[in-house]
């Protein structure tokens, strides 16, 4: 409250002078305070989405890893993938490609067609994977063998957890030359 | 032949200068500015006729705030505890803003009491301002209606039971009572109409009947002046007056500033909690209303039983009405307090009463062990939930009901729909997108024969869109044209 009374002397000294532009720049000084106050946390607080980094999502069971380790051809295992979506998590069901081991490592690949999305499907007769929608083509590896695609199927990160195969589930742009993952 | 255009006004060299001239040619705002801001003050400037502009301002951060809020806020009973507890714990500086918004109701509450302390005592609602009074009754009416209504909203344990409390009372209304009660509350038991109903209350209706009510408020005290000191006439004013501007309004923008600080530093310090969501089965919750309303749910423990209604209902609207009236009672233009010892008297004696109501409300809760303990530990639990890290909702999804109640090869040929890819192009539920139609309808157009055939081998137009041969075992194409004839 001082100040506030030191203030006022101040414009009984400069009525005759300044008197406009002396309170004119007070004004401009308490709206400072009380939007520097409460605009920053607004601006914040609204924009708050684009700060945050997206979980990089979790890793998801695929199966026991003893159970891939004398497979032959891909085969296609059904997981269960938790997405985060803001206060909610919603938990969706999706299919990913184990490989047959190569040196010991099982490799895992998305059956998201990089060319428009659709589910490459693994084709036992033709020992390759074909794209319904488009026909694109692919080897036993994810090598892109032709047709539309750009480039060759995406492999997802794996590990394996105390004798559980994990996958961390993503998905990635399509029609673009690299693999390029989608927040 | 034309006219020639006008040139605008070059006034000054300044650049603020021709910038206010171009705005006033256009608004008239510099009138306006004037209108607002020579008002005259007769006695002078005062620190005692601050707490009407703080109140609008104070309003203002609330409306503001409240806005804000609403970025992440869902009035539902399932959502609105999870999505509270999501801006406090991760949404950047939720906690401060929310905070500032329920601090800010007890900040409305205290500086209400200060302005109407103000009036009453300067006796400024003399004088051919009856409206400006009852206007002020009623913002006052609306705002104990927006904290009320506003308290419920985080749906934590003591939103939900000082809710229930507060809603029970209305019950006890003459004959609508029971009646009343399920109108608000949208239903026999509190629920997720309830939170709907008050949300809209908070939001929506409660708010512009203030706004309406302020700008009414507004211009009645423009209309009647300012009341000016104690010694002043108020209808002819004698005193030599000075301008609103700037010393009046110097004062008000400092006392805002004081305001805001406050608010902000109380909220950095000590934010609101969060309590446990709330569980309508717990028995041992102790539901504690507002610190303002304190003293009420204190008067209605004396009153409890069959005078409920005496002291619940009948009482405070009498105390309202004789409020409301006090300008048409009390009607000399005799202005000093000390000569005007009823009006005073009587509104000094209800503060006195009214404080020492909520004393008492807290001397009860903390002076007997066993409420001491329950309110201690509903405190803890509160702090713990607000230590706690967000857990976030698990998402009702699944199957549409649709589907998942269907024969069983519809369900077959849904899941083929989306294993062939179909829903890649013609969209989930096959509903249609940019690049295929929507399936819906086929039925009527295709016998199963005809659509098995199409899905085998598509038309010309088919293929030109983009549409693949579907390779299946006639028992899985089977399913999946008997799903797409059933779609509608």
């Amino acid at each position: 409250m001082a100040v506030l009374k030191e203030i006022e002397e101040e414009i009984k000294d400069s009525l005759a002078t300044s008197r406009r532009s002396f309170v004119t720049t007070m004004f401009a000084i308490s709206g400072a305070i009380v939007g520097g106050l409460l605009a920053l946390p607004l601006f914040r607080f609204t924009t708050f989405p684009l700060k945050k980094v997206e979980s990089e999502g979790d890793w998801s069971d695929v199966g026991p890893a003893a159970d891939f380790a004398a497979l032959t051809a891909p085969v296609a295992k059904t997981i269960t993938v938790e997405r985060r979506d803001a206060w909610q998590t919603a938990s969706s069901q999706t299919a990913v490609y184990v490989l047959p081991a190569k040196d010991g490592v099982l490799k895992i690949l998305s059956p998201v067609c990089p060319h428009l999305g659709c589910s490459v499907q693994w084709q036992d007769a033709q020992n390759k994977f074909v794209c319904p929608c488009h026909s694109g083509s692919f080897a036993m590896d994810g090598q892109r063998l032709g047709g539309p695609p750009p480039r060759s199927m995406d492999a997802l990160e794996s590990k394996v957890e105390n004798g559980t195969l994990k996958v961390r589930y993503r998905y990635f742009r399509q029609l673009v030359n690299t693999q390029e993952p989608m927040a | 032949m034309s006219t020639p255009i006008t040139p605008e006004p070059k006034e000054g060299h300044h650049f603020i200068e021709r910038a206010d001239a171009w705005l006033d040619a256009r608004t008239g705002i510099d009138s306006i500015l004037h209108e607002s801001l020579d008002e005259p003050i007769h006695g002078g400037a005062r620190w005692a006729y601050v707490f009407g502009s703080g109140l609008l301002f104070l309003f203002m951060s609330q409306v503001i705030t409240g806005v804000f809020l609403t970025f992440y806020y869902v009035p539902s009973a399932d959502h609105a505890h999870t999505v509270v507890s999501y801006m406090v714990k991760v949404v950047s500086s939720g906690s401060f803003i929310r905070s500032i918004h329920a601090y800010g109701s007890s900040g409305i509450i205290i500086v209400l009491c200060l302005h109407v302390g103000q009036t009453i005592l300067y006796g400024s609602y003399k004088g051919k301002r009856e409206l400006l009074w009852l206007s002020g009754c009623i913002l006052m009416a609306l705002m104990l209606g927006m904290s009320f209504t506003g308290y419920l909203l985080p749906w934590d344990e003591k939103a939900y039971f000082a809710t229930a409390v507060g809603t029970n009372l209305i019950a006890e209304v003459p004959w609508i009572g029971p009646l009343l009660q399920k109108l608000v509350r949208g239903g026999d038991q509190m629920g997720t109409l309830t939170i709907s109903r008050f949300f809209v209350l908070h939001v929506f209706i409660l708010p512009g009947m203030l706004i309406a009510f302020i700008v009414g408020h507004v211009f009645f005290f423009r209309k009647a002046g300012a009341a000016g000191p104690i010694n002043e006439d108020p209808i002819e004013p004698k005193l030599p007056s000075v301008p609103f501007y700037p010393r009046q309004v110097l004062m008000d923008a400092a006392f805002a500033v004081v305001l805001i600080g406050i608010l902000a530093v109380i909220a950095k310090m000590i934010p609101m909690d969060l309590g446990p969501s709330a569980n309508p089965a717990d028995t041992h919750f102790l539901p504690r209303p507002e610190w303002y309303y304190r003293p009420a749910f204190q008067w209605l423990k004396y009153l409890s039983g069959r005078w409920s209604l005496v002291g619940g209902i009948i009482m405070p609207a009498i105390l309202a009405l004789v409020f409301a009236a006090v300008p048409f009672l009390d009607r000399k233009l005799e202005r000093r307090p000390w000569k005007r010892p009823i009006t005073v008297g009587a509104f000094l004696l209800f503060l006195v009463c009214y404080t020492g109501l909520g004393f008492a409300s807290y001397h009860d809760d903390y002076s007997d062990p066993a409420m001491a303990a329950q309110m201690h530990k509903q405190d803890a639990d509160s702090q713990a939930f607000m230590n706690s890290p967000f857990i976030p909702e698990t998402a009702g999804g699944g199957t549409p009901a649709n589907v998942a109640s269907a024969d069983p090869i519809v369900v077959k040929g849904h899941a083929l729909f989306q294993s062939q890819s179909c829903n890649s192009c013609h969209g989930e539920d096959a509903t249609g997108t940019a690049a295929a139609p929507a399936l819906t309808g086929v039925g009527a157009k295709y016998s199963e024969a005809q659509l098995e055939a199409l899905l085998h081998a598509p038309n010309i137009k088919m293929t030109a869109g983009g549409m693949q041969p579907v390779a299946l075992e006639a028992k899985d194409l089977e399913a999946l044209s008997t799903y797409l004839r059933q779609l509608h």
